[in-house]
């Protein structure tokens, strides 16, 4: 074996050095995951780890400030026979579908008013839109206000236009209550949908219009027939964020009712709250929450193939 | 076309209800304004004409500002949404210039992950979340809900700037690496400034969902001094005895002008980014 002299110097480091770091830094591959590593760490560690958590919690009896004993399914299947669980279903899906019907159709009503020209145009549009900027929690302690069982304007109003005898209780009747939040949600989350759904409108062409006046199209055809389908893809994506957002609404519900009277107000995030927070069963509270996933799974795999195919 | 005789229709199809979506949606607004100036004869009274003020008065502004926390909450407001904003943004551009401008494996499945964090509504995370917050013993710190803030809006942010970031032609940033820029160096001075519409609009989200949030704030934030402000009009302002309706209004008020204030500076990035990518709420 011939033994190198020691006087040969070996491979000058310094020729590769800048080569290996600045050129991994130059791949694709090295430089997207450098940028990635942060914002994906920090969601799997604080979303990613709490949802299996969650799912992990539901499995088990546990309170606040005591280990958990592993309960299997039983969470889930007492929340199936507690009446009060079939309620809790039945309101939000109330809650969900009617404040969506309302806010789709009074946002494209306020799409189509918004999209004719007139002075001020742009004013109107920005203060349309303040319901929906407004920390919500706040613009619902003004609705209390206005529906107060003593001092209510709407009451005010409708007793001193001779609309009825005497005020409303309108949170603290059951049937009213819902109502009464459908409402304030549909109030915050109406100019979303119009304010969306005017740029959608305001891609479309004028010669559509006027192509279709000429061969004789009503404005209802020419609504059907010409809007809606350009608009569509809007209409789809904004109603089901909408949707998805509107099922884990929590602050306006909480803020206005807290759930009551008797439940009859309680959507699946509050009373969910209430077990899991304010009575401290952890492990109840999250079966609770998780009972919105399979509704909520369907339309977000739903909504992502719609986005992958437009 | 639109002739004079055509008032009647003007006035069916634009006016009234361009009148009845202007009140129904800013009502609620003037009766916060108008509420937070009245006397409090006026205000229990159910014989004085409520829709308008007869003699307006700042005192309830004077106690919220003295005998409550109110400056504290707005300053731990501030604080929080600026701080989450900033960070949020930055990172949320860290996750969306690879996925927007680069192959890379595993890119899909990035991609469909921070798609679905930004979907998983916060009543699923919020007790697993409690428990987290309590190991980390962070329980009333405003660093609870500046860890938490941002796992709403980096999410929110990513989405909204992929769409900003793909929009900016490659030939750009090829032009800049044939001169010797650097991946970072093409990103930091070619790519973003062409996207700053889409950081703006980023940021200004970002703010107003910080000032919105309120779950988590109720839930990690006990004591009045951590409070912010949506949490202690709620928590602490409506209180057990009938009279504090003027007080409760002032603070709905006030602390709805930072977030309206922003906004009409910006309106145009708000409506831009609104349309952009549906906005979480």
């Amino acid at each position: 074996m011939a033994v190198r002299p020691a006087s040969v110097a070996r491979p000058a480091p310094v020729a590769g050095r800048p080569l290996s770091i600045r050129r991994i830094l130059e791949r694709e591959g090295a430089f997207s995951w450098l940028m990635l590593a942060p914002g994906v760490l920090f969601l799997l560690a604080f979303v990613a780890y709490p949802f299996f958590y969650g799912i992990f919690l539901s499995l088990e009896d546990r309170r606040v400030a005591s280990p958990g004993i592993f309960v299997g399914l039983a969470n889930f299947v007492s929340l199936a026979h507690d009446a009060v669980f079939w309620q809790v279903t039945r309101n939000t899906f109330m809650y969900v579908v009617v404040t969506t019907i309302l806010k789709l159709s009074g946002g494209l009503g306020m799409a189509l008013v918004m999209n004719q020209h007139f002075r001020g145009r742009n004013l109107i549009r920005a203060s349309l839109l303040l319901p929906f900027i407004v920390p919500t929690a706040l613009s619902t302690v003004a609705w209390m206000w206005i529906l107060d069982p003593t001092f209510s304007v709407v009451n005010w109003v409708l007793v001193h236009a001779g609309i009825i005898g005497s005020g409303f209780s309108w949170l603290g009747n059951a049937s009213l209550a819902m109502w009464s939040l459908i409402v304030v949600n549909t109030w915050r989350g109406m100019p979303f949908y119009g304010i969306t759904l005017l740029a959608g409108l305001q891609t479309i062409s004028p010669d559509l219009y006027e192509a279709a006046a000429i061969d004789g199209a009503s404005v209802t055809q020419r609504f059907l027939y010409v809007t809606l389908p350009v608009i569509k893809p809007v209409l789809v994506i904004v109603t089901m964020f909408s949707v998805i957002f509107t099922f884990g609404d929590f602050q306006l519900i909480y803020a206005l009712t807290h759930g009551g009277p008797a439940n009859a107000t309680h959507v699946f995030s509050t009373w969910s709250f209430d077990i899991g927070m304010s009575a401290g069963q952890l492990g109840m509270g999250a079966a609770v929450a998780l009972a919105i996933l399979p509704a909520l799974a369907v339309l977000i795999v739903g909504l992502t193939i719609y986005l992958r195919r437009e | 076309m639109v002739g004079g005789h055509d008032f009647l229709s003007q006035l069916r199809r634009l006016y009234l209800p361009l009148v009845f979506f202007v009140v129904a949606m800013l009502f609620p607004f003037y009766w916060m304004l108008i509420t937070s100036i009245k006397p409090n004869r006026e205000l229990y009274s159910q014989k004085i004409m409520p829709l308008m003020v007869h003699q307006p008065t700042l005192k309830h502004y004077v106690d919220l500002l003295w005998e409550t926390n109110f400056l504290t909450w707005t300053y731990n407001t501030m604080l929080v949404a600026v701080v989450t904003t900033l960070v949020s943004v930055v990172i949320g551009t860290m996750i969306a210039y690879p996925l927007a401008r680069m192959r890379f494996p595993g890119a899909a499945v990035v991609a469909i992950g921070v798609a679905a964090t930004y979907l998983v509504p916060q009543p699923l995370l919020f007790i697993p979340m409690s428990d987290i917050i309590n190991r980390l013993e962070l329980g009333n710190t405003l660093s609870a809900v500046m860890l938490t803030y941002p796992t709403l809006l980096i999410p929110f942010c990513a989405w909204l700037l992929m769409g900003y970031f793909k929009s900016v032609p490659r030939e750009l940033e090829e032009a800049a690496r044939i001169d010797g820029a650097s991946r970072f160096k093409a990103m930091t001075r070619i790519v973003l400034p062409l996207c700053t519409p889409g950081l703006l609009s980023a940021g200004i989200f970002s703010f107003t969902l910080a000032q919105n949030e309120f779950l988590y704030a109720l839930i990690f934030l006990a004591k009045s001094e951590v409070r912010t402000v949506p949490i202690g009009v709620v928590t602490e302002l409506i209180r057990g005895d009938v009279f504090y309706w003027g007080q409760l209004m002032a603070g709905a008020l006030l602390g709805s002008v930072p977030v309206a204030l922003i906004y009409s500076f910006f309106v145009e990035y708000y409506v831009a980014g609104l349309t952009a990518g549906a906005v979480k709420n």
